[in-house]
């Protein structure tokens, strides 16, 4: 789990330029990392190319939060 | 003064941009144009290996983060980028009250390129071939389309006036400028952030401007190989980069205490309506551009001090081009100094226009000519004053520059220096 976490920080980090430090699991994509709606399509292509998985659009539609992606990934990993 | 002033019917230049060849400010491409450096050579970028054409005139250097926040900066197409840049500067330039909520209503953004996008859209179409449909960016289509470079600009700073673009291939530039003049002339805006930005230098761009046979494969040459008006000419050597104008309504400009460079007196534009990459072996597409300019200004051939020439150096372009000129020009054509500056920078496509009219009122404003360099052998077919190789000293008050795009697209404007 956690090196689940650290795989899914490093790509939000690459894909949204910001730090580490910045990244943790209750930080919400729009409101608090300035990520639109394009930058959630591109980060999540991202992360379906790092873990090698599928997350369907209507998964997508209910991960707000940093820790709501990672704890997904996390499941189907 | 009521807020927006009702319109003078005149419209001025208050700042300029360039992100070019020969520099990444509009101070540093001058001083090396003037000095007849060369900002061509080896293709850096891409590999080139395996095309015929292995240079170009590249932009040297570029730090979009001076411009963008650094996230942004990594994200957008060269072709935004440079126009963001081009722009920044611009309105520093003009000391352009971007804090004025009620100005930014009445200003609008008219950023045009020939193509858009060519390097989102090669690396995103090898993504579609190798990883499939479902990994192409959510960034292509608006990161690719010709008009985010005005949408883009728009957004930056604000501007919620008329936002628009043009694509007229090689001619983009000069339209862009001649439109956005025209929509203050009118009244729609009070002041246009207007020009053109072109980041071709990718393997679809490259590889399709080769097909077309269009560039030059003199790569020996090097910074040599763009020559227009010489005998031994072989093509254009491709380039990027962008030139963004702030053009204002005058009476506005010299209301706000604006400094003013020049004034836009004159825009003329026709078609050629003979071939697709073609131009008109009689030159009468070109003919008939510049004198619908010199109509609109209300000047004759005697008055033109300087012609800043489309000049391609491609063996058809220039030989046409020369013949419109005299055409349009008469008896005087051979008392009127014309230069390609694209000896210096390459073709800039969708940017040349725009670039060249930056060189047009920078000529005004020294009483400089820049030269045609790399002019070695006569070429009795192109027998006007091209200013060879070196820069010449002129009190000039009007200048020229003419625009050609594939599809027979043609565009002159007309720069005043005198504005009273």
């Amino acid at each position: 789990m956690a090196e689940v976490f650290d795989r899914v920080r490093k790509v939000i980090c690459e894909q949204l330029s910001v730090t580490e430090g910045e990244v943790s699991e209750d930080k919400r994509f729009q409101e608090d990392l300035n990520a639109d709606s394009l930058d959630v399509v591109e980060l999540i292509m991202a992360l379906e190319e790092e873990f090698g998985i599928e997350i369907p659009d209507d998964d997508v539609a209910n991960m707000k939060t940093v820790g709501d992606v990672s704890g997904y990934v996390a499941s189907k990993v | 003064m009521g807020f927006p002033p009702e319109p003078s019917g005149r419209v001025v230049i208050t700042g300029m941009g360039a992100i070019t060849p020969l520099g990444n400010t509009v101070e540093e491409f001058w001083a090396r144009l003037i000095a007849g450096e060369s900002g061509i050579g080896a293709v850096q970028q891409m590999d080139v290996s395996e095309y015929p054409t292995k240079i170009a005139g590249e932009v040297k250097d570029f730090d979009a983060e001076l411009y963008l926040d650094k996230r942004e900066a990594k994200k957008v197409d060269r072709f935004i980028a440079f126009a963001a840049a081009a722009t920044a500067q611009a309105l520093q330039d003009a000391q352009f009250p971007t804090d004025d909520e009620e100005l930014k209503l009445e200003t609008g953004c008219l950023i045009g390129s020939g193509i858009g996008g060519l390097i989102m859209m090669s690396d995103q179409t090898k993504r579609l071939w190798e990883s499939g449909p479902t990994r192409v960016s959510p960034f292509l289509v608006p990161y690719m389309i010709p008009d985010m470079a005005s949408g883009y600009t728009s957004i930056l700073h604000g501007f919620r006036g008329p936002n628009t673009c043009v694509v007229t291939a090689c001619a983009t530039g000069v339209h862009s400028i001649g439109d956005a003049y025209h929509i203050i002339k009118r009244g729609d805006a009070v002041a246009m952030v207007a020009g053109g930005t072109e980041a071709p230098i990718s393997p679809i761009g490259m590889a399709g401007f080769c097909a077309a046979r269009a560039m030059t494969t003199n790569n020996e040459a090097g910074p040599r190989a763009s020559r227009p008006f010489d005998a031994n000419r072989d093509g254009f050597v491709m380039g990027e980069g962008a030139g963004v104008m702030v053009l204002e309504d005058y009476e506005f400009a010299k209301a706000r205490g604006a400094k003013i460079y020049a004034e836009i007196v004159g825009y003329g534009m026709s078609g050629d309506a003979h071939h697709i990459t073609m131009p008109d072996p009689d030159g009468d597409g070109a003919r008939r551009s510049m004198l619908k300019a010199m109509k609109s200004a209300g000047i004759t051939p005697a008055e033109i001090g300087y012609i800043n020439a489309h000049g391609t150096s491609t063996p058809y372009n220039d030989k046409f081009e020369t013949i419109g000129i005299k055409r349009a020009m008469g008896d005087h054509a051979y008392k009127i100094p014309v230069s390609s500056t694209k000896s210096a920078i390459g073709h800039l496509l969708g940017a040349a226009g725009a670039v060249e009219s930056v060189i047009c009122v920078l000529a005004l404003r020294d009483s400089k000519l820049p030269p045609t360099i790399n002019f070695e052998t006569p070429d009795p077919e192109c027998d006007l004053d091209i200013i060879p190789n070196v820069a010449r000293d002129a009190e000039i008050e009007y200048a020229m520059t003419n625009s050609f795009g594939f599809g027979g697209h043609n565009g002159t404007l007309i720069f005043k220096k005198t504005v009273e």
